[in-house]
Parts: structure tokens; C-alpha cells; sequence
């Protein structure tokens, strides 16, 4: 961390700025939350607002705080207790809710140390993991809230607007407050059930972005690594640090070991079998397989642990036998548990990998279901190839008329020039 | 859409003389056959194997062990698969790996109660 602390120093206010607001602005948000109640958040959201702002008018190069991250807090501190001190209406409200929380009657004490700002924010994790509001709510409020995400960051990862995302992160705070959700963590016995849908949110957020269509690398790439700090925040935590949460840690880091591998310089995705292995990252895949042996306890064999495991295989560089069939039954296991498009359509790739191309064919022309959906017939178009290359084309040509995007469709055209 | 249970039924000897690595060997055509039918959407439930072990109550709660292990046609297990019809269930049952063990599938549709 100490290199990190030396190169903040380094930079000149302009960049300082965006940083701390990344890994700060949340957690003046969670412990004000904390504090407030959570039917205030907005008054926590414009106190953590304001306080960048004062930075961003008082710091100038030449004039930076010793201590950047401790002159945040002290303001944010400073404006809370004005707020709390000064607005009479919030008084009547807000007052009673300190005071029923704290012991501290007319000071509160506004504790921003590192242990009370990582319980606040599991807290908020849980708050804003509900079924209340649709998935795509809370993924949008835990990059606003919990990752310090700007709107229009948001808006590009989701490949939306400003003011859509604005009015979805609205409404959802408005049912949040509907419903007077606390800032609280769930009681023991309640933990598992609740962890289930936090576990999903930082599921798909992660997905949002080792998937996204968002040409922005590096934004996909902060997605993912924030849906790791979170997940990561979970481990470090006794009561919420299960194998289920492990197991999604491990499908990340290992995910997330072929990131660099998987994008070419004008952000194209790179298939699998054309990636460059020596990019593989090799520490992350090391941690991934530490995680996934601590994921390994208990009865419990969830999406989680056979993903990871489907997730390892592919780290695994060498193409074995052993390595395609594994893969393939771990498909078998996790499609029989669950059903998803792309879990069929992975399943019949490694069936071609493990019992060859015409097996798979076979298989693949029963996935009626999917027969709109373009990587369908790209999966036909390739595992037509060399065995029957007119049938190749015609499922090519089908997928470049199905393709969504760009990307998707230089794709097709390349394998289609290839066969012609 | 309609549900279809899936009753496999095959001389329970069989398995008695099979060795674990003979066990081992069955058991992918069983995983690749269910995880075709989950790719296809049609795998309701995956159901149960039986234990070869088991009782008959009669009436008049005479108990009997069980007729299953002396007939050649013991049910083994089951799972449930969503189809259109009759046929097309049947159609789905015919790829079951107890076909190569000299064995059965019935396909008969469920009928949901109305409560």
C-alpha cells in the first residue's frame, strides 16, 4: 500500500480528485447513511458531494493537505454537524435517529475509522441488495453508493443515458425508503437467504463487466474489480465468509486472469482458443484456486462452485482430455441445476472439445429453443467447419444477419472469410 | 409445455455385479443425457434414484420385502422432462443410457391435481 500512498502524492490535484472520489465518496456516504438513517441518504449523497467540492475549489497544486483523504473526512464531518445542528427540519428527524443510535446526545461522533466504514458498507450492501427493486436498480445503486461510480459512468457501463440511469437510481431509493429499509446487518439466522441476492447482484455486476458490449476496457475493467472488493469485503467478514462466497470470489480472480487476453488493443473480444496464454495472469489464478479450495467446505454445491471450477479448467493451459470432459460434466451438473442460454450453448462447444465435432452436432440441433439467438449459429457455423463447409456458411450467414453489434458481426465476417 | 415422469426400470442383478470402475463408466452417458435434456430447457426436475432394498404394504398391513428384487424390471429411478406431448417425451426418453443396459423407460404424462 505504501507505493500506492507515495504515487497519490505524486499526482497533481486534477487527478488526485477523481481518484479519492472513487475510493472515498462512498465511504463518507456509508457511515453518514449509517448515521442518518437510510430514508436520508440524499442529504448523505450532497454532504459527500459538497465535501468534494470544497476540494475541488481549495486544493491546488502546490497547496494539497498533508493528509488528503483525513481533510475529506474532517469536512464531511464538519458539514454533517452543521447539517445536524443547523436545519431545523432534518433536527426533528434525524436528531431522534442519532440519538436512539448513539450514546453521544449532542456531539454524535461521526466515526469514519477503517473498521466502522467497512461495517457500514456491508450494511449498505445488504440495504441495497433487495428483491424490492429489479436487479438492474441495484447494480446501478451499488456502483453509485457502494463503488462511487459518476452517472455518467454508470450510464456507459449499462450502455444507456444519463437521465435514465438517473430516474432508475431514483425510483429504486425512493421504494428503499418506501419500504423503510435500515441500514442494519440481518440477523444471524437470516444471513444466507440474504446473502443470496447480494451474492447475484455482485454477480451480474461483475458480469456487467467481463460481458458488457461497452467498448470502455477500462471501465469494464473497474466493474470487475469493484464487484471483487465487494465480494472481498464479504469474505473478510466471519459471519458472511461461507463457501458460496468464496466460491464467487474464485470465479472472479479467475475470470479476471484472462482479462488482459481476451481484448485486443481496439477493444475486440478474442475467443478463447485464439487468446495469447502467456497473458494469463498467474497469481490471480493462484488465488482464484486458494479460494476455490476454500469454497470446497460444507454440503452446499451451488452455480457459484461449478462455474469456478468450469472458470479453473480454463486456466488449465495444457488441452488434455482430462480437461474438456471435466469441463463438460460441470456444464452437465450446472445446467441440470439451472438452465441458461449460454450454459447450453457452452456445453455443446466443450461436448465438441471432449467427443468431437459430430457429436456435438447432433446436440446443437436440438437447442430449438435457441434458434434466434446468433451465437446459436455460430456455434453450428463452427462446428460445421471442415466437416461440412457449405452447412458452415449457411449458419454464418445466419448469425451475421441475427449479430447485435459490430463487434459481433467483424467477427462472423472473419470466420466467414476464412471458409470462402 | 406438459410435465412427463420418466420411470427407468432394469434388472437390479446388473447393477449388484457391476465393479465402481464399471459404475464410474455409466455414469457419463447418464450425465451427458440429462445435461442435453437441460440444454434443451426440457429437464423439469432431476429427479431420484431408488435403492434396491425395499417393502410392499398390503392390505391388512401384511408387509412384504419388497417384489423388486427377484423381477427383472425394478424401478431404478426417475426424473421429470417437459414436452409437448406423448411423443415427443417418448422422443426425449429414447436417448436414456438404461436402454443399453437392457433396461426400460415408461413416459407417462402428469396430471396436476386441481386443489
Amino acid at each position: 500500500m505504501l507505493n500506492a500512498k507515495a504515487f497519490l502524492f505524486a499526482m497533481p490535484a486534477s487527478q488526485l480528485l477523481p481518484n479519492l472520489y472513487r475510493t472515498e465518496y462512498r465511504k463518507i456516504v456509508a457511515v453518514l447513511v449509517r448515521l442518518f438513517g437510510f430514508e436520508h441518504i440524499q442529504i448523505a449523497e450532497d454532504i459527500a458531494g459538497d465535501t468534494f467540492l470544497s476540494a475541488s475549489e481549495k486544493w491546488t497544486d502546490g497547496n494539497l493537505p498533508a493528509n488528503p483523504a483525513a481533510w475529506l473526512y474532517t469536512v464531511a464531518k464538519n458539514k454533517a454537524k452543521d447539517q445536524l445542528k443547523h436545519n431545523a427540519i432534518f433536527n426533528d428527524k434525524v436528531t431522534a435517529h442519532v440519538r436512539a443510535n448513539t450514546n453521544e446526545a449532542y456531539e454524535p461522533d461521526i466515526d469514519l475509522s477503517e473498521q466502522n466504514i467497512k461495517d457500514s458498507q456491508l450494511q449498505m450492501m445488504f440495504a441495497i441488495c433487495q428483491p424490492l427493486i429489479p436487479a438492474e436498480a441495484q447494480i446501478g445503486l451499488a456502483l453509485r453508493i457502494l463503488c462511487g461510480f459518476g452517472i455518467d459512468e454508470i450510464a456507459d457501463a449499462f450502455l444507456s443515458n444519463k437521465e435514465t440511469i438517473n430516474k432508475r437510481l431514483f425510483r429504486a431509493k425512493e421504494k428503499l425508503r418506501e419500504y423503510k429499509v435500515n441500514l442494519c446487518f440481518p440477523p444471524d439466522g437470516e444471513i444466507s437467504k440474504r446473502l443470496e441476492t447480494v451474492l447475484l447482484t455482485l454477480y451480474l455486476l461483475f458480469n456487467e463487466g467481463y460481458y458488457s458490449a461497452s467498448g470502455n476496457t477500462n471501465i469494464r475493467r473497474e466493474l470487475c474489480l469493484e464487484a471483487m472488493r465487494l465480494t472481498y469485503l464479504l469474505i473478510e467478514n466471519k459471519a458472511t465468509d461461507l463457501p458460496i462466497v468464496n466460491a464467487l470470489f474464485s470465479l472472479m480472480c479467475f475470470h479476471v486472469s484472462r482479462f488482459d487476453a481476451r481484448v485486443d488493443d481496439d477493444g475486440e473480444m478474442i475467443l478463447y482458443d485464439e487468446q495469447n496464454k502467456s497473458l494469463w495472469n498467474d497469481e490471480l489464478i493462484t488465488r482464484g484456486t486458494q479460494y476455490l479450495v476454500r469454497a470446497a467446505k460444507g454440503y452446499q454445491l451451488t452455480r457459484y462452485h461449478l462455474e469456478a471450477a468450469i472458470a479453473y479448467w480454463h486456466t488449465q493451459k495444457e488441452e488434455t482430455v482430462e480437461k474438456w470432459q471435466s469441463i463438460l460434466q460441470l456444464y452437465n451438473k450446472l445446467l441440470i441445476l439451472e438452465y441458461s442460454p449460454m450454459a447450453a450453448l457452452n456445453r455443446t462447444y466443450a461436448l465438441a472439445k471432449a467427443d468431437g465435432k459430430e457429436v456435438a452436432i447432433v446436440e446443437a440441433e436440438k437447442l430449438a429453443q435457441l434458434t434466434d439467438n446468433h451465437l446459436y449459429h455460430s456455434l453450428l457455423g463452427y462446428l460445421y467447419t471442415d466437416i461440412d463447409n457449405e452447412e458452415a456458411l449457411k449458419y454464418l450467414n445466419m448469425a451475421l444477419k441475427l449479430a447485435k453489434n459490430d463487434s459481433e458481426r467483424k467477427r462472423i465476417e472473419k470466420n466467414i472469410a476464412e471458409l470462402t | 409445455m406438459n410435465d412427463f415422469l420418466l420411470i427407468f426400470r432394469r434388472d437390479p442383478a446388473i447393477d449388484a455385479q457391476m465393479t465402481p470402475a464399471q459404475m464410474q463408466e455409466v455414469t457419463k452417458p447418464w450425465m451427458d443425457w440429462m445435461g442435453s435434456l437441460a440444454a434443451q430447457g426440457k429437464l423439469a426436475d432431476s429427479g431420484n434414484r431408488l435403492a434396491a432394498d425395499g417393502r410392499v404394504v398390503n392390505a391388512g398391513n401384511v408387509v412384504t420385502n419388497g417384489p423388486y428384487v427377484e423381477i427383472k424390471e425394478a424401478i431404478g429411478g426417475y426424473i421429470v422432462v417437459r414436452a409437448a406431448s406423448l411423443d415427443e417425451a417418448s422422443e426425449l426418453a429414447k436417448g436414456c443410457p438404461i436402454l443399453d443396459a437392457h433396461g426400460n423407460v415408461e413416459v407417462r404424462q402428469i396430471q396436476t391435481m386441481q386443489r
